[in-house]
């Protein structure tokens, strides 16, 4: 680490402010990014909706069972893709495009290109999550979208990855640094995984028992490795950066990448299924090695960021200063950052402790450049750590996660968790409590530099992330509870099965509190964006009128 | 520096690691599975559905039935039983042979416990204990085989005689392995519960047919229609408080009677070399006309209509 870095005082240092070509960088990624991310939220909400109805049908088998298009079978896969498609692959491909923008010091390339292939990608989604609850569903698991979504769907990823591509292509910032590695091995994967699927499942689909073995090869990758991909992308950007310390270290990030490409691709074959015993081996031994990988990013980013550890001094990360204009913007941000400490500190020094205070005034100051120092400093207080508190929480997840999966692909433990709730429970903690939550942290620490805004209700997300982290639980937990109780009574074939899993039942409706909170929190989010975007576009607009307007005055005064 | 065209085929070959081993290799394995011989028995197996299950499985696969119900049994082990079928002509050697395999019987007993037959002398051997011991049965001129017997809790509850195995599916699409046990395990249930009535009525109202069932109705694969001239032979009979009103009556659409057929066309319980099986006849019964459906020739994958095959 630079000497001289810690004895400076602390600087510009939002998401990536330190660094040049914001500006260019937040222009060009802003359009796109706000598309990306608004839809993935709306169908965030949208798919928790549908996860409520399906979770209350265990309350009562008889709730809404009239429609057709209501029936558990339907609105239960509608909201794993709304989830899957809407949310998780389009927000993690919008949260990609700014980390390699970012990272590679450009602008986003095509950005128009990426707007439209969004377009494409929420057209098809639309179509897909109706045509499942037309009862058009694939009957594959996570490859639910009828066959007619997916040239749209691709079509549309298509677009957003050249984009993504292209950026890579043009970065000016020859050195990688690890997120790239993840994004862009994700970014390539998916269209392997998903057009191998397409076309052997429904395209022309293979013969038996073989289509089960696509279709748990796909949703594994796309459920384990493309978000383990596009997360950990995301999270060892963003740890390193809100706690302004260094990766500790690269070699160990590097070392998760490649045993994730490597071991983790070959999971997802259940022990107890019938097909040759060497794929639920062999599938069992990658999974079980991605423990290694598990504990190095565990290591990685504790080693980092310890819970309760002050933030580093590091502020021209993860590359240092390049050029001299960047010293000149350093500079100049650094003295803005002065004034809105010292102005901000009188009134906000008192509330905070001590562990944060040396954190939160020299984050307040990237939106500082754009607002009232003062105001930015009473606004920006909940903004500080809130990114931070999620993409612990997503590690957290990440881990326990992913135990979860190593269990349950080992033959001791599978023989009594295949074919209960517990492979659920892995599967919504990894993309809810992992996944999404990570992508919350990255949103709300992108968005507010990328707009020049602050959200509009700094309250609401607070409220998001403690109705987001209480429900993730509330819904992993009795799953994975139910799905063990389940898988132990179920090993004596003296216990009827109908009182097993009446027994099962108490936990289920537990989980139906969780996904009432996870759907609140979600609304409070999409609420959060929106309202962003709207407060962005009104004043947008607000001041393009003023300027026509005042030459139409200037015209029309000069004249009478 | 420029690490981005190592870096991508660094990933690539990573990732192609496994699209080889899990979608190429088993495409090469049982992409190319056939149907094949039952043991004992010069049926081929599996056989396709007939037309209407195969729509059946279309309505299964739209209502999302596989998120609640398996098509996959699990089976602990394999063990074995010696089942005596005929005692011969030289009977006090039969008995002989019989007190020394089966400790614990004597001589009145033996000849008592000989008059029934065919029936199981000992259960839940390895292979080698119940050669041994047919060596010796035969060996006195009884007619003793060895049965084999899966086991597992899946198949003592009842759900199945056999695990399921890779070619029980060949001919579906989309296979409906399902991945959760919200429901019973359906891979046999066209065998456990034969009668289409019965599927109609729990498909109307579960809570009918089974108490304590947490699956939801599916009415709207039912319709309520005016009589016009005679009742509907195929009308749903209701209890008062499900019965339409007066006048008119609940017949089932062509996607439940679709879904049903398909539902008794499940039923993967034939004996297979990559699942062997062995069946016994119950005590005194060798004849008996309603004996379990797998019985040599009749176990086929194919639904009761009888409907010829292909």
């Amino acid at each position: 680490m630079n000497p001289t870095a810690s004895s400076e005082p602390a600087a510009a240092a939002g998401l990536g402010a330190d660094e040049v070509g914001a500006s260019e960088m937040d222009v060009s990624c802003r359009l796109p990014l706000l598309v990306l991310l608004t839809s993935a939220a709306a169908w965030l909400v949208i798919a928790s909706g549908f996860a409520l109805i399906s979770s209350l049908k265990f309350h009562s088998p008889d709730f809404l069972a009239g429609p057709a298009w209501l029936t558990y079978g339907r609105v239960h896969p509608a909201a794993s893709s709304a989830f899957l498609y809407g949310f998780c692959l389009q927000s993690g491909l919008g949260v990609s495009l700014w980390l390699l923008a970012r990272l590679g010091r450009t602008g986003l390339a095509e950005g128009w290109l990426v707007t439209v292939g969004a377009m494409f990608w929420n057209v098809g989604v639309t179509v897909g999550v109706l045509g499942v609850l037309a009862g058009e569903r694939t009957g594959f698991e996570a490859l639910e979208l009828p066959g007619y979504a997916t040239p749209m769907v691709f079509v549309g990823y298509l677009l957003i990855g050249v984009g993504g591509a292209l950026t890579f292509h043009q970065r000016r910032e020859p050195r990688l640094y690890v997120s790239q590695w993840f994004l862009f091995a994700a970014l390539f994967w998916f269209p392997w995984i998903y057009s191998t699927a397409q076309l052997l499942l429904v395209t022309f689909p293979v013969r038996g028992v073989m289509q089960s073995v696509v279709a748990w090869w796909y949703a594994d990758n796309l459920r384990f490795v493309w978000l383990w991909l596009a997360g950990l992308g995301a999270v060892f950007y963003l740890v390193p950066k809100l706690t302004r310390r260094e990766l500790q270290n690269r070699n160990l990030a590097l070392f998760a990448f490649w045993l994730i490409l490597l071991f983790g691709s070959w999971g997802g074959i259940p022990n107890s299924a019938p097909v040759p015993a060497w794929m639920p081996a062999l599938s069992a031994v990658g999974t079980v090695l991605t423990t290694v990988a598990l504990l190095a990013v565990g290591l990685s980013v504790w080693k980092t960021a310890p819970p309760g550890s002050p933030a580093g001094p590091v502020t021209k990360w993860p590359f240092g200063v390049r050029r001299q204009s960047d010293l000149s913007a350093v500079a100049s941000a650094k003295a803005e950052a002065a004034t809105a400490l010292s102005a901000a500190r009188g009134v906000q020094e008192a509330k905070r402790c001590p562990s944060q205070s040396g954190v939160a005034p020299a984050r307040r100051s990237a939106p500082a450049r754009r607002r009232a120092p003062l105001a930015t400093a009473l606004q920006s207080g909940a903004r500080e750590n809130l990114p931070l508190r999620f993409v612990r929480f997503g590690v957290l997840a990440f881990l326990v996660a992913g135990f979860m999966r190593v269990l349950g692909s080992s033959l001791p433990v599978s023989n009594v968790t295949d074919l209960t709730w517990f492979g659920p429970a892995t599967d919504q903690l990894n993309a809810y409590g992992f996944f999404a939550m990570v992508v919350f942290g990255a949103a709300y620490g992108i968005l507010p530099q990328l707009m020049g805004l602050e959200f509009p209700w700094p309250r609401l997300a607070r409220a998001h992330f403690w109705l987001a982290s209480l429900g993730v639980v509330l819904l992993a937990a009795p799953l994975a509870i139910a799905g063990v109780l389940e898988g132990l009574e179920l090993r004596s074939p003296d216990n009827a099965f109908m009182d097993v899993v009446k027994a099962t039942l108490p936990c289920l409706r537990l989980s139906t509190m969780g996904d009432l909170l996870m759907a609140l929190g979600h609304v409070a989010f999409l609420a959060n964006l929106a309202g962003l975007a709207a407060r962005f576009y009104l004043a947008r607009a607000a001041s393009v009128f003023s300027s026509l307007t005042l030459d139409l005055y200037k015209q029309t005064g000069a004249k009478p | 520096m420029n690490y981005g065209p190592l870096l991508f085929l660094a990933a690539f070959f990573a990732l192609a690691g496994s699209w080889f081993g899990f979608v190429l290799t088993p495409q090469a394995q049982i992409g190319q599975l056939q149907p094949t011989n039952m043991l004992g028995a010069p049926t081929l197996y599996p056989q396709a559905r007939p037309g209407l299950a195969r729509q059946g499985l279309g309505v299964y696969r739209a209502n999302g039935c596989a998120d609640c119900h398996t098509q996959q049994l699990r089976q602990r082990g394999t063990l074995c039983d010696v089942v005596l079928s005929d005692t011969g002509t030289n009977i006090p050697a039969v008995i002989t042979a019989l007190l020394k395999v089966k400790p614990g019987l004597s001589g009145p007993a033996a000849r008592q416990w000989l008059s029934v037959l065919p029936r199981p002398v000992l259960q839940g051997l390895t292979p080698a204990e119940a050669d041994a011991a047919v060596r010796v049965l035969n060996g006195a001129g009884a007619k003793a085989t060895v049965s084999i017997v899966p086991v597992g809790p899946d198949l003592a509850r009842g759900w199945g005689k056999r695990r399921t195995v890779a070619r029980d599916f060949l001919f579906d699409y989309p296979v409906a392995l399902g991945s959760q046990r919200i429901g019973p395990d359906l891979a046999n249930v066209g065998a456990r519960q034969p009668d289409a009535g019965w599927h109609l009525r729990h498909l109307y109202a579960p809570r009918l047919e089974v108490k304590v069932s947490a699956m939801p109705p599916h009415r709207f694969l039912f319709e309520k229609r005016k009589i016009e001239r005679s009742p509907s032979p195929d009308a749903m009979v209701l209890p008062r408080d499900l019965a339409p009103p007066p006048g008119y009556e609940i017949v089932p659409k062509p996607e439940a009677g679709a879904l049903v057929a398909y539902l008794l066309s499940l039923r993967a319980d034939a004996p297979l070399f990559e699942a062997p099986l062995t069946v016994i006849p119950a005590p005194g019964a060798a004849g008996a006309t309603n004996a379990p459906a797998a019985s040599g020739a009749t176990s086929t994958n194919a639904a009761p209509t009888k409907a010829p095959a292909k």
